[in-house]
């Protein structure tokens, strides 16, 4: 499937202190590729994500994006995230904005639109993820579930090539999961490019063209999720999956 | 009273240089703290020491001798300027260092994730600190704010002392005049709590506007 490689990751090493995170970590997502990251806690899945756009620095190796490097700081590296979406596991809107404006101040400031075609481009967006009618409330009086649906349409406003997604329903009742499932499921269907981070095995099952599955900051394994799920190469991943799925 | 009356003229001369060093050093204050606080979480290496240093060394200064070191030592450098001047860059340059701190603090109180909501949408660190966190840490920072101010407000008798015209100076002329030393130190200080408590209602209302929602 990896066509035209979109994300690129060559030999990722990165170390917080004495602790080595990432360990030559090889990964290459192709245009339109759903990649689903799995693994323990502490295996640096969500470490990886936060790579790709430079929110966690790394010491040797390289990424690009589409063909580019990603630039050092500045400008260039802003510019650089504005391509790619990102969504969080605490949501992270903005608390002192309304869902509209949470949803239309990038386009305004970075992308450069009018006020007035953001706020409608933002609308359609709300109206997609199923909340046009909350668009003037502060995020503090939706649901987690909501919020996250926000997030992910203030990413989506920012027309990126590509979404990271680090544990996005990790923090969600298990009730207001499937709402935002739906989300991603609908985006993996139109063709977005996606790194997801999750514990939704489900999710990884069904939307996923590949799994990836990593333990102690190595790629153990990048197999399609049906290999992975029905026949695991490595012990570890193996004792990972009888872990989760026998609960 | 007759203090007051017979020398309102006296009294309104200090308390409105005490009003225009307050006014003045508060707002040199605020930009210059808000400049500082911009440095000390500024990704480049070279700025964050900067306002490091700035704050060290001003917070760590007695007022006092930081008002020798302006008005006596910077003349030595050719610069010469009004004492009400001078004045207003000690105390405010002083103030900043403490309103640098409350801004920082209040920066601090910005859950991470809001900067690296704002980052990974392409905002440049600017926009990030005056778009996303700083409006956040204001809400936070107003009563820590206005109580450095109060203090500037206060502090600013210092400046008689180095024949700048202020409300509590006025003491001198006064009790020349053999007027009752208490009574005359009585106004003095209401002057005084007519600015701070102008400040204090001043942040209530910010806070009342723009506080924490809870």
């Amino acid at each position: 499937m990896a066509v035209d490689p979109l994300i690129e990751l060559r030999n990722v090493n990165k170390y917080y202190g004495e602790l080595h995170v990432l360990r030559d970590i090889d990964l290459t997502v192709g245009k339109g590729e759903v990649v689903v990251v799995i693994g323990p806690s502490g295996s640096g899945k969500s470490t990886l994500c936060r790579t790709v756009n430079r929110l966690e620095t790394i010491q040797s190796g390289t990424i690009t994006l589409d063909g580019q490097p990603l630039p050092a700081e500045g400008r260039a590296l802003a510019r650089l995230r504005a391509e790619v979406g990102m969504v969080f596991q605490s949501f992270n809107l903005f608390a002192h904005r309304t869902v509209l404006q949470n949803v239309s101040l990038a386009q305004v400031k970075v992308r450069g639109r009018g006020r007035d075609e953001a706020d409608r481009r933002s609308r359609e967006l709300l109206d997609r993820v199923g909340l046009l009618n909350q668009a003037g409330k502060y995020p503090a009086q939706l649901s987690g579930g909501q919020q996250q649906r926000v997030a992910i349409a203030r990413a989506l406003a920012m027309e990126p090539k590509a979404m990271l997604f680090d544990e996005p329903t990790s923090a969600l009742d298990p009730e207001m999961i499937n709402e935002v499932l739906e989300v991603m499921r609908q985006l993996a269907r139109d063709g977005m490019t996606m790194i997801v981070v999750t514990h939704e095995m489900g999710f990884a099952r069904a939307s996923a063209n590949r799994v990836v599955f990593m333990a102690d900051g190595r790629i153990v394994e990048d197999r399609s999720p049906d290999a992975f799920f029905t026949n695991p190469r490595s012990e570890r991943a193996k004792d990972f999956l009888s872990k989760i799925l026998k609960h | 009273m007759k203090v007051l009356t017979d020398n309102f003229p006296t009294y309104a001369e200090g308390f409105l240089g005490t009003l225009e060093l307050t006014v003045y050093a508060s707002l040199l204050a605020l930009a210059l703290g808000f400049v500082m606080a911009s440095f000390r979480v500024a990704p480049v290496g070279s700025l964050r020491v900067f306002g490091t240093v700035w704050v060290t060394v001003l917070r760590n200064t007695p007022l006092t001798l930081l008002f020798f070191a302006v008005l006596l030592g910077l003349p030595r450098f050719g610069l010469v300027l009004p004492f009400e001047v001078f004045a207003v860059l000690a105390l405010g340059c002083y103030t900043s260092a403490f309103i640098c701190e409350a801004l920082c603090s209040g920066i601090n109180t910005v859950p991470r994730g809001q900067g690296e909501a704002a980052r990974s949408l392409g905002m440049t660190f600017g926009q990030t600190l005056s778009l996303v966190v700083l409006p956040q840490a204001f809400r936070s920072v107003i009563p820590p704010v206005g109580s450095t101010l109060i203090a500037l407000a206060k502090n600013s008798a210092i400046a008689g002392a180095f024949s700048v015209t202020e409300l509590l100076g006025t003491y001198k002329t006064l009790s020349e005049l053999g007027y009752n030393i208490v009574w005359t130190f009585v106004w003095i200080a209401v002057g005084y709590l007519i600015i701070t408590l102008a400040i204090s209602a001043l942040f209530h209302l910010l806070e009342r506007r723009f506080g924490v929602a809870r």
